[in-house]
């Protein structure tokens, strides 16, 4: 699925409920609803009662996850078009939190990174956040030379969406930015520029 | 003391060399014939007269062109400089850790005098002449960190620790072989060492972190590390990888000699008293390969390091374009005689 | 570890400040100004009794920036090591001691948001220095300060007066409870806990607020805690081939000291790490006593904590 890479490659341990928490905060997009339905065959009495769902069909539109998720009766169950709605909103709800709220996220990698990022913002501690990918392996990458992002990234070398240099995927990732770091793969010899591999679909 | 400051460029038409002074004081790295990743931290005390490793703080004849490389860096890259607002105090710590180290150790060129929070800075080969408010921001022209570094060699980490683990939470990098302050800030001590190749499975980086994270005040560390630099450019950035990278296709076994540097980086680490955090400094010199030969013990190990070094490592350390031409411009300067233990020349 | 770095002061004040509890002074000989430090610091004091060399770790409890004295004060245990006996009785102004340079284990996470410190009886003193901070720093806290009694209470109206409607306090004798769920509950995101005091009260709180949902980052603690005594046993040095006895009431550390050999330590209670040591061999069993070995690590038999750790048995053979 997501291929291993070096240490500062997040890793998804999965969905587990916090049985201790005072409210439950749950981001989804994608197959990541999936991954919160599989959660909730271990959740204890009560867990969605005090719980707030955030999701996002993205490309898993038309599956019925909105009626399934409707279905754990959430304490709010909430959708929006697009993910920059689903942040917005987030965003928001992590603004009136408080400390004994649980933050779970589930869903593609950039997803995930852009939740994460916010979490931190409001002053959750990352390692406290339960994450699990789902679906796609794409990427959002960052152009470490003019720093633009450029988002769905399924190949390896990739031409940057901002500057157009011939980009190669590293494995090395940062929370902050929520991306990885694409380097110019041609720099010594331009224009040679190695064969395209699918390797994040 | 006579420090005489050179005028010297690091880009375009690259005048940087070394006087025999400083080939003589240059911190050799390799103390045997071959190199693998290890700790190698030893305490950061006073070394032998006129070495790099006098002073914990070392200034040297480049010191004017250095900072004017600097400069450039960051008019050009303002990221290069930056700092998490939690790390104000650790800011604070470094000014006080390189202002009182430059005044102790070279009173002809920089001065401090302090009263209370009310200090008095000079710094007399920059012209520089500054009364400030110790821990308050509005009485400098830069954030601390960025003020104090604009006047003094090397690049600076501060790092946070907390949660049993380092941070690197600000920092100036504007002559670093090739890492990105700007993509690293916030990883932990693991993560942003992630891409260095074999030392995470012999255990390198956790015995380190270890040791790091008992450090205390009054005991600084140091260590070296080495790469190699095509041309005396002090700033190799991956941010501008696309513009220097094809230096490195630039080698032929004519110019070795005057393009192929190594580039050694003396790092130190002290705790800082009010953050609690460490101050990681690293400190680049380049020598290039005609300076190096004139040692001739340096000129025959440098050969058998490169010759024997594992591939990864080399990968990792971008060497492996021009090292095979480097390798064999080296053969002329090792005879096969035996080299003796340690780095300085016999 | 050498103490080369360690400090020569002198006792400038001794002074009993509230029931057991007494302050000290501290000045340098030569008159030169003492490190500063960060909040929550504290410093391992040398005292010799006798042939008798005793270290115990004292939080710092003045101003951090303030490098003309350093303070700490000192609850008296009923406790058959007598370090604490030793600074109540033999400690007087003028008395001299070497002490070391400030290490810190307990520090302030300056992202925090909040900072919510809870503190039991002699708990107090690292957080003197870190309030002193945070005030300067301005960052937002609350102190809530339980104790027995009034007179044995430390600082009190010293904390109301210096930071008024942020201190909290709540004696035993007057059936106050620390409302410890209300605090748990409703404190802003971001907000850092720290707690200091008697083991069960640190032990209390830890539980608290994980089963409030507050997650181990944001949950800071800092136990005194002396090394445990235990039955007298021997341990044997395989690298410095010596056999020495460590008595009832003695750490591995204070008797492998004791006989003139070198280890490394830095906290002196089991929570740093820096006295780890191999185990090459054991008649009896491990007894861990420190809060820094994994349970893995304990169960292996082949790592001890020196400073707290001890065995029960007769022997246990170390690589020192």
């Amino acid at each position: 699925m997501l291929s291993p890479g070096i240490i500062s490659r997040p890793v998804y341990k999965g969905l587990a409920p916090d049985a201790h928490a005072k409210h439950n905060l749950i981001a989804a997009e994608g197959e990541g609803a999936a991954a919160v339905l599989d959660m909730a065959a271990k959740t204890p009495e009560g867990f969605f009662a005090r719980s707030v769902i955030l999701f996002c069909a993205t490309g898993s539109a038309g599956k019925g996850y909105e009626d399934k998720l409707k279905a754990l009766a959430p304490a709010s169950y909430w959708d929006f078009p697009t993910i920059p709605t689903s942040i917005f909103r987030l965003k928001g709800a992590l603004s009136t939190a408080s400390m004994g709220t649980r933050l779970y996220v589930a869903g593609t990698e950039p997803f995930i990174a852009s939740v994460m990022k916010e979490a931190i913002e409001a002053g959750i501690d990352y390692k406290s956040v339960i994450t699990e990918h789902r679906g796609s392996a794409k990427r959002r990458v960052q152009c470490v030379h003019c720093k633009g992002f450029t988002e769905n990234v399924t190949a390896s070398p990739f031409v940057c969406s901002h500057c157009g240099l011939s980009l190669f995927v590293r494995d090395h990732f940062s929370r902050r930015l929520a991306a990885f770091q694409g380097v110019c793969v041609d720099a010594e010899a331009p224009g040679e520029v190695p064969p395209v591999e699918e390797l994040y679909k | 003391m006579g420090l005489m400051f050179k005028n010297e460029t690091y880009r375009g038409d690259f005048t940087f060399s070394n006087s025999p002074e400083a080939i003589r004081r240059f911190p050799f790295p390799f103390h045997e014939d071959k190199y693998m990743y290890t700790v190698n931290i030893e305490p950061h005390v006073p070394g032998p007269k006129g070495s790099a490793y006098e002073f914990p703080i070392d200034i040297d004849e480049h010191y004017l062109s250095d900072m004017a490389d600097r400069a450039l860096v960051l008019r050009d890259d303002p990221l290069r400089c930056q700092g998490l607002p939690h790390m104000i105090t650790a800011e604070w710590d470094l000014v006080e850790l390189l202002m009182t180290s430059m005044a102790r150790d070279y009173p002809e060129h920089f001065s401090l005098t302090r009263e209370g929070d009310n200090w008095h800075w000079i710094n007399r080969p920059m012209g520089i002449d500054q009364k400030f408010i110790f821990g308050d921001i509005a009485t400098l022209p830069y954030r601390p960190m960025e003020y104090i570094t604009r006047q003094c060699q090397g690049d600076f980490n501060l790092l946070d620790q907390r949660d049993g683990d380092l941070w690197m939470d600000a920092g100036i990098v504007t002559s670093q072989a090739d890492w990105s302050l700007d993509f690293d800030v916030g990883m932990s001590f693991k993560e942003w060492h992630a891409p260095v190749p074999m030392a995470h499975e012999i255990g390198v980086f956790d015995r380190a972190l270890k040791f790091l994270l008992n450090m205390q005040q009054g005991r600084p560390v140091r260590r070296l590390n080495w790469t190699m630099t095509i041309n005396p450019r002090l700033d190799t950035a991956p941010e501008t990888y696309h513009k220097w990278g094809t230096d490195r296709a630039t080698v032929t076994p004519e110019n070795v000699g005057n393009k192929v540097h190594l580039r050694v980086e003396l790092q130190g680490l002290w705790r800082l008293p009010r953050s609690n955090a460490i101050v990681f400094s690293i400190r680049a010199y380049l020598i290039k390969m005609d300076e190096l030969v004139t040692v001739p013990k340096w000129g025959r190990r440098l050969h058998r390091v490169l010759k024997s070094l594992p591939d990864p490592i080399a990968d990792y350390k971008g060497l492996t374009r021009y090292r095979p031409t480097t390798i064999e411009w080296l053969s002329k300067y090792d005879d096969g005689a035996p080299t003796s233990p340690g780095v300085w020349p016999e | 570890m050498t103490m080369s770095t360690d400090i020569a002061v002198r006792v400038s004040e001794a002074e009993t400040i509230a029931q057991d509890v007494k302050r000290f002074r501290f000045v340098t000989l030569d008159g030169s100004p003492l490190p500063e430090f960060s909040g929550g610091a504290h410093t391992v004091v040398t005292m010799h009794d006798g042939d008798r060399v005793r270290r115990n770790p004292y939080s710092l409890m003045g101003s951090p920036s303030d490098g003309s004295s350093y303070q700490i004060s000192v609850l008296r245990t009923v406790d058959s090591r007598g370090g604490s006996a030793f600074m109540h009785d033999k400690v007087k102004t003028g008395s001299e001691l070497m002490i070391s340079r400030p290490v810190n284990l307990f520090p302030v996470d300056r992202r925090g948001r909040k900072h919510l410190l809870i503190a039991g009886g002699i708990g107090i003193t690292p957080f003197m220095s870190m309030m002193l901070q945070l005030t300067r720093e301005e960052r937002p806290f609350e102190l809530h300060y339980a104790n027995r009694t009034a007179g044995r209470a430390a600082y009190v109206s010293h904390l109301q007066s210096a930071y008024g409607h942020r201190v909290h306090t709540y004696f035993d004798d007057k059936q106050q409870m620390l409302p410890l769920a209300r605090l748990l509950d409703g404190q802003p995101l971001g907000t850092h806990l720290y707690v200091c005091g008697p083991s069960g009260m640190i032990d209390w709180v830890l539980k608290s607020a994980r089963e409030a949902g507050w997650p181990d980052e944001n949950v800071h603690s800092e136990r005194f805690q002396a090394p445990p005594s235990g039955k007298p046993f021997t341990v044997t040095l395989a690298r410095s081939k010596k056999t020495i006895e460590v008595a009832e009431y003695q750490s591995v550390l204070e008797a492998v000291e004791a006989a003139g050999v070198d280890a490394p330590y830095l906290c002196r209670g089991g929570a740093c790490g820096q006295c780890e040591t191999a185990v090459l061999s054991c008649e009896g069993t491990l007894k861990h006593n420190d809060h820094y070995l994994p349970d893995d690590e304990k169960a292996s038999g082949k790592k001890i904590m020196i400073c707290v750790s001890r065995i029960d048995g007769t022997n246990v053979v170390l690589d020192l």
